[in-house]
């Protein structure tokens, strides 16, 4: 199939759009999650969304998305407030607390999950989808269920922008302003859980802990205001998951979540090396410049001490001295200080010795090496 | 004679079942422990999702998947995953919870790409990474001076005897380590060194359990045993007996349950765990909410008792006696439901705070010793 006739497929186009969609939820929401450092709640709310999918699928009695993702919007907040629970009333920590509801949740999912199995229900199949995600399963049914999911939520994070953000980053502020912040907070939690409902279709229950986390991450190291980290993180989501969804559309045995997963990892990687301001490859390039302009500082101080120590401003110094100087070749910070039109070059006078070249300051290289010093020495008063 | 009770107890699937179970759950909670105390619990999470990607690895590479080579081949991805976090965070341009979650994810991935793209046929399929499958343990046996000794019961017993033998070995410096990093390492202990020891441990159980339990269920014998037991007590070594006894217990109940409801066998078992959790968090001895419950109501109890011989003290003797230390004057002035009020003048009566004479209520010796104290304290001697 080439990727055109793959573009023209039903299939694909539903699969694409319901990652999108999965995308710019977790995105969203998940910029709030990083920020407030509760990245692993969206792991313990997706685990913990499994007994309330196949409470849905027992209730309903089949496997009809509306009850299903229900009962699972309801486990993963009663797993959330177990957890609350947990870290107020009991002297478990946090971590502690999250491992205890993810786990025993996830068992109870798991009791359940061979209970219905074991019930020899004809459209049972469809239930272990849940685990890892069965995007190619998607019905357009589905898909207006999680668009309208993914609007409720985005709405949400609309209206209440201001108090979100807040709350995000100055809690303590926030109480003081008469914020209710409890309900703030639990209002996000719940909407985390909203963005795993909407994932166990496309990544499945295990597999939602980077979803929320990953797009988050990569938008951070391109921004410090949250406004442009919600968009690029909303972005990262729908590009990333229409990635995967397009590359498990090529082959057979190439699940859709764990590929949506890894391209979302991928356009992390990328982040984290190349992103301006934050990533290596800018913090490298900035640490050889800083490197390159001290050496050159230096150089050019060390002409301007030699030539008021000989009382020549125009005292051409050897470059091996220079060397010497600063125990180092020095001979490309003198290119550098030359092209700047602050040194000049000077072949050594016919019957000289010495066989290497001459360097010396001009005039603008005087003025700047003065600079240079007064800033120093109003630095170190 | 021996030999052949030895046959009886290794072919009898139900003990088989239950033992392996237990051996998990005690392999697990003996490194679980320090994890919970040092509050590193998810760590557990996201290595039991990633050996996935080196059992599947070790798999293509030599076809097996047992054997102490294999196993520390896999458990090194665990290894990776904590050491990958650890880079990240190292950087400061991710946070902690944020790194742990985003690494364990991808290795989860690959590991599930590859079992689908290369490993479909083997008995590694995407389902039982995540459900185990301890029900099926007795069918894989090794034979062992002519017995056929489940392999599940070799791997896991020999590596809860491992993680004994380590914690044993080393259990002051992991105690100190655990409780006080920084002075462990200033008396040169090298905490970190001992802690990715653990790691490695933790690594180990996860794969020789995954066959058991699976990658996800294998948390819960990690995290909540221990967890409960740092519910019931304050003493380290109470805390590894504890998670011993909660798992065996959760591993038999669970099992039994399982049977009865046709249900998974590790899932009930990890369940089981949960149970136990709430029920130490519940009735706890000292931390449960049924104690905190009882202490707070005995120290309100005590707070109006005193409350009251303050207020008797306060009026004694004064032109308003007659008003003030009645019961009814509790009622309005110091705002006490009437059931309040007559409970606390009975208690008083009974712990001989007071008297009643007639209407009034008087202070006895005692309970004037008390108001003093309360209202000047150590200036007085009882006599």
């Amino acid at each position: 199939m080439t990727l055109l006739s793959l573009l023209g497929d039903y299939t694909l186009q539903k699969v694409a759009i319901g990652a999108a969609l999965l995308g710019l939820i977790s995105g969203v929401l998940g910029s709030f999650a990083v920020l407030r450092k509760q990245s692993l709640l969206g792991d313990t709310l997706s685990h913990a969304a499994l007994p309330g999918v196949c409470l849905g699928f027992i209730i309903a009695g089949g496997r009809e998305l509306g009850s299903i993702l229900t009962g699972a919007l309801m486990t993963g907040t009663l797993a959330a407030l177990t957890m609350l629970l947990l870290t107020r009333m009991s002297r478990l920590k946090t971590d502690a607390a999250l491992g205890v509801a993810l786990s025993v949740f996830f068992a109870v999912g798991v009791v359940l999950l061979t209970y219905i199995q074991g019930g020899n229900n004809a459209s049972q199949g469809g239930l272990d989808s849940f685990l890892f995600g069965q995007a190619a399963a998607t019905l357009t049914s589905d898909l207006w269920v999680m668009a309208t999911i993914t609007a409720i939520a985005l709405a949400l994070v609309t209206v209440l922008w201001k108090e979100f953000k807040l709350v995000s980053f100055d809690p303590e502020f926030a109480a003081c302003s008469g914020l209710p912040v409890v309900l703030l907070e639990a209002t996000m939690t719940v909407m985390i859980a909203l963005a795993v409902v909407v994932g166990l279709q496309m990544v499945g229950v295990v597999l939602m802990a980077a979803m929320i986390i990953a797009p988050a991450v990569a938008a951070r190291q391109w921004t410090k205001r949250l406004e442009h980290m919600v968009l690029l993180a909303a972005a990262f989501g729908i590009v990333g998951g229409m990635c995967g969804a397009v590359i498990s559309a090529m082959g057979p045995g190439l699940a859709t979540g764990p590929l949506i997963i890894l391209s979302l990892s991928l356009i992390v990687v990328v982040s984290l090396l190349l992103a301006p301001g934050r990533g290596f490859a800018w913090e490298l390039y900035k640490l050889r410049r800083d490197r390159r302009t001290l050496r050159t500082q230096q150089v050019l101080t060390t002409l301007y001490r030699l030539a008021q120590h000989h009382r020549d401003p125009a005292f051409r110094s050897d470059q091996g001295m220079v060397d010497a100087y600063h125990g180092t070749n020095t001979r490309s910070a003198l290119q550098y200080l030359a092209g700047k039109g602050w040194v000049r070059f000077e072949s050594p006078h016919a019957g000289d010795p010495a066989t290497q070249p001459h360097w010396a300051l001009t005039e603008s290289g005087r003025h700047e090496a003065e600079r240079i010093l007064t800033d120093l020495e109003g630095a170190s008063r | 004679m021996i030999t052949s009770l030895l046959d009886t107890f290794f072919n009898d699937i139900d003990l088989m079942i239950m033992l392996v179970g237990a051996l998990v759950g005690i392999a697990s909670s003996l490194v679980g422990t320090f994890l919970v105390l040092r509050g590193s619990s998810m760590l557990s999470d996201a290595i039991g999702h990633s050996i996935v990607f080196g059992i599947i690895l070790v798999w293509l590479i030599t076809h097996q998947t047992s054997g102490p080579w294999q196993i520390l081949g896999a458990a090194l991805t665990g290894l990776l995953t904590v050491f990958l976090s650890e880079l990240l965070i190292n950087t400061r341009k991710v946070k902690a919870d944020a790194a742990i979650g985003l690494v364990f994810p991808v290795l989860f991935s690959l590991g599930i790409l590859l079992i689908n793209l290369y490993a479909s046929d083997v008995h590694i399929d995407a389902h039982t990474v995540l459900l185990g499958e301890i029900g099926f343990v007795w069918l894989d046996t090794l034979s062992i001076a002519g017995h056929d000794v489940p392999r599940a019961i070799v791997t896991m017993g020999s590596m809860t005897l491992i993680n004994a033998a380590f914690i044993g070995l080393f259990y002051k410096e992991l105690k100190l380590a655990t409780f006080d990093a920084p002075l462990a390492k200033a008396l040169g202990f090298a905490p970190g060194i001992l802690f990715y020891a653990l790691l490695l441990l933790t690594s180990g159980t996860a794969v020789a359990a995954f066959d058991a339990v699976g990658a996800v269920l294998f948390v819960a014998f990690v995290i909540v045993p221990p967890s409960a037991a740092y519910l019931l007590t304050d003493r380290l070594w109470l805390m590894f007996l504890y998670g011993a006894l909660i798992s065996v217990t959760s591993s038999i109940s669970g099992y039994y349950m399982a049977v009865w409801w046709d249900v998974s066998i590790g899932g009930m078992m990890a369940v089981m765990t949960g149970v136990f959790l709430s029920l130490a968090f519940l009735f706890g001895p000292r931390y449960g909410m049924a104690a905190q419950w009882l202490r707070r109501r005995q120290q309100r109890a005590l707070n109006d008792s005193r409350t009251l011989a303050v207020h008797l003290y306060n009026h004694e003797g004064g032109p308003e006696q007659d008003v003030e230390n009645v019961t009814q004057a509790l009622r309005e002035h110091l705002l006490w439901s009437s059931v309040r009020a007559n409970r606390v003048v009975e208690r008083s009566c009974q712990r001989q705070l007071i008297t009643l004479q007639g209407e009034r209520l008087a202070l006895t010796e005692t309970g004037r010793y008390l108001a003093r104290e309360i209202l000047e304290p150590g200036q007085h001697n009882h006599r």
